[in-house]
């Protein structure tokens, strides 16, 4: 316990320091990807045809291994002389959350029950209107879902990123694991985690403030 | 006044919906779109609006060919009520009913007042419901919020899509009476679509009825239903219709034409009815008692005198059974 105490007290700058990273490069990120993403899911509903190839390639994009990925980005990125750091890793993420941000929206605005839709339009609104009063807010519950999901996929996909070279907390495991050093690898972790859950709950309290009180049940 | 001029509404090769329809909604009146499901009642609906597109002829709603007109602009103008209500979850009551005023651009004062006449209008306390989301009220009390919400903006012509149809039949009826009231208050050009017979004769001042596309007959309920012009016609109001007939005349009729029997205050037990009350809810309340006789009543609650099951079947056969040219087994 003590050494605990005294590990904490030599690292704790370190360790929040990291933390920061982790969670700037998460949070550009799925800004990024909420940017790209819920109006390429709204798109998609108006499109079927494209909607089934999109949502596939997403799929396929997440089942690629996270290491694999990022080390495909490294030769990409050379190219403009970024190949380690922050950019392949923040790029990857934006990837991988494509999938669950685009198919939620997507899914979310498609089950926005019909007869809304038609009385919206019966009543005159023209697109906009209808999908900013009607079809977004409803939708809304489902789209936060799938970037609360995202988040989380990301903070843990995000120690890979110390890999290239991007900075986060995966420098505390990756460093851990080389030198054998177990407080290292445990406190790296569990600062995880317990960003994953506080992203959790910031997101949590931002949708239930988001969503009115008619369809928050 | 809405004007079908050949109206065709055909969705694919095979499908012809609507067939080369001709007809004329007047100023003020309800016109009931009757027939059996898939007749293509929605779908003539849905072409006054241009929610649904025109095949072949033209609509003119007030002079106006609607194709000349800006779908968005010609929507805000005719008033739109369906069968689910289509109320959004997401939005307060107030919200709700104010859809088309705010998409007007009217300002707050307006829409507050506007919203607090048409509250009162359907019985409703504004100050309760306004803050309200349509979960926290029940499906009557929705459907009468889906029928305001077409009336905000006071639009000259209604659509409706089987307004009622998901409605138990008790609240049904009072809704339609409460609409009735309205209509007459209000005086809108509507066209209504039912697929109910006793719904179709209540609201109607005219029934246009449908069968795969085409017009059977268009007309008053009750030349409908005392001059069929074929067979579908009167098979479709079906052999009973003298009795449904009973329902557009009311005691008020009878007492005009045949006159009331006097008040026999031997008989105990006795209930009352309303002068305006419809003769076929009369039949039902004498069928319903003891006693042979039901008392009626003017609008001041005065005992103007009593009404008997002979007295009815009296003025049946004068008055109803006398018109109907095929014979009545009713
Ligand atoms: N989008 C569509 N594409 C093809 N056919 C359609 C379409 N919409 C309706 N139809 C067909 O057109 C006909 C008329 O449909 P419509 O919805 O107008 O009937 P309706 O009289 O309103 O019936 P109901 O009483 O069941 O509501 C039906 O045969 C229906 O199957
Ligand atoms: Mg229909």
């Amino acid at each position: 316990m003590e050494e605990w105490l005294r590990f904490l007290e030599i690292n704790a700058p370190r360790i929040l320091e990291l933390t920061l990273d982790h969670a700037i490069l998460v949070t550009l990120a799925i800004i990024v990807a909420l940017l790209i993403g819920v109006p390429l899911g709204i798109y998609l509903t108006t499109n079927e045809y494209l909607a089934g190839t999109v949502l596939q390639v997403a799929s396929v994009t997440l089942t690629i291994p996270s290491i694999a990925l990022f080390g495909v980005m490294i030769p990409i990125f050379s190219i403009i002389n970024q190949g380690i750091g922050f950019l392949p890793a923040f790029v990857a993420l934006v990837l991988y959350s494509q999938l669950p941000i685009i198919r939620n929206t997507y899914t979310a605005i498609k089950n926005v029950n019909p007869e809304m839709r038609d009385a919206a339009i019966g009543m005159g609104m023209k697109t906009s209107q209808r999908l900013l009063r009607v079809e977004i807010p409803n939708a809304l519950p489902v789209i936060m879902a799938g970037v609360r999901t995202a988040v989380v996929l990301n903070i843990g996909i995000g120690v890979i990123a110390a890999y290239i070279g991007a900075g986060g907390l995966g420098v505390l495991i990756t460093q851990g694991i080389s030198r054998g050093d177990n407080y290292l690898i445990i406190s790296g972790s569990l600062a995880v985690a317990l960003l994953a859950i506080i992203a959790d709950a910031i997101l949590l309290f931002i949708q239930k403030r988001f969503t009115t009180k008619g369809i928050a049940n | 006044m809405i004007t079908f001029n050949h109206v065709t509404k055909r969705y694919n090769e095979e499908k012809t919906a609507v067939k080369d329809l001709n007809f004329t909604v007047e100023k003020g009146n309800i016109v009931v779109l009757l027939g059996p499901s898939g007749c293509g009642k929605t779908t003539l609906l849905r072409m006054v609006n241009r929610l649904e597109s025109i095949s072949e002829g033209n609509i003119v709603i007030n002079e106006q060919d609607s194709m000349d007109l800006n779908a968005i602009e010609l929507r805000r103008k005719v008033g739109y009520v369906i069968q689910s209500n289509g109320l959004f979850p997401n939005m307060t009551i107030e919200e709700n009913v104010m859809i088309v005023p705010d998409l007007l651009g009217w300002t707050k004062k307006e829409k507050r007042e506007r919203f607090d006449y048409l509250m009162k209008l359907i019985g409703l306390d504004p100050k309760i419901y306004r803050k309200r989301f349509p979960h926290e009220l029940s499906g009557g009390q929705q459907q009468r919020i889906g029928v305001v919400r077409a009336l905000a903006a006071d639009p000259p012509v209604m659509l409706m899509d089987e307004p009622f149809g998901a409605l138990d039949p008790i609240i049904r009826e009072k809704i339609q009476d409460e609409f009735l009231q309205i209509q007459r208050e209000v005086k809108k050009t509507i066209l209504f679509v039912s697929h109910d017979i006793d719904e179709a004769i209540k609201m109607g001042d005219k029934i246009v009825l449908l069968r795969d596309g085409e017009i059977m007959q268009y007309d008053t309920p009750s030349e409908m239903l005392t001059h069929p012009k074929n067979e579908f016609v009167s098979q479709f109001f079906g052999k009973d219709r003298a009795i449904k007939s009973l329902s557009l005349h009311t005691v008020k009729n009878l007492q005009e034409v045949i006159g009331l029997a006097h008040i026999d205050d031997a008989i105990e037990d006795t209930k009352t009815i309303n002068v305006n009350q419809d003769l076929r809810n009369t039949i039902s309340m004498l069928l319903n008692q003891e006693a042979d006789q039901v008392i009626v009543t003017d609008d001041q609650g005065e005992r103007i005198g009593s009404i008997t099951i002979d007295l009815v079947q009296k003025y049946l056969h004068f008055e109803i059974k006398g018109k109907l040219s095929v014979s009545q087994e009713g």
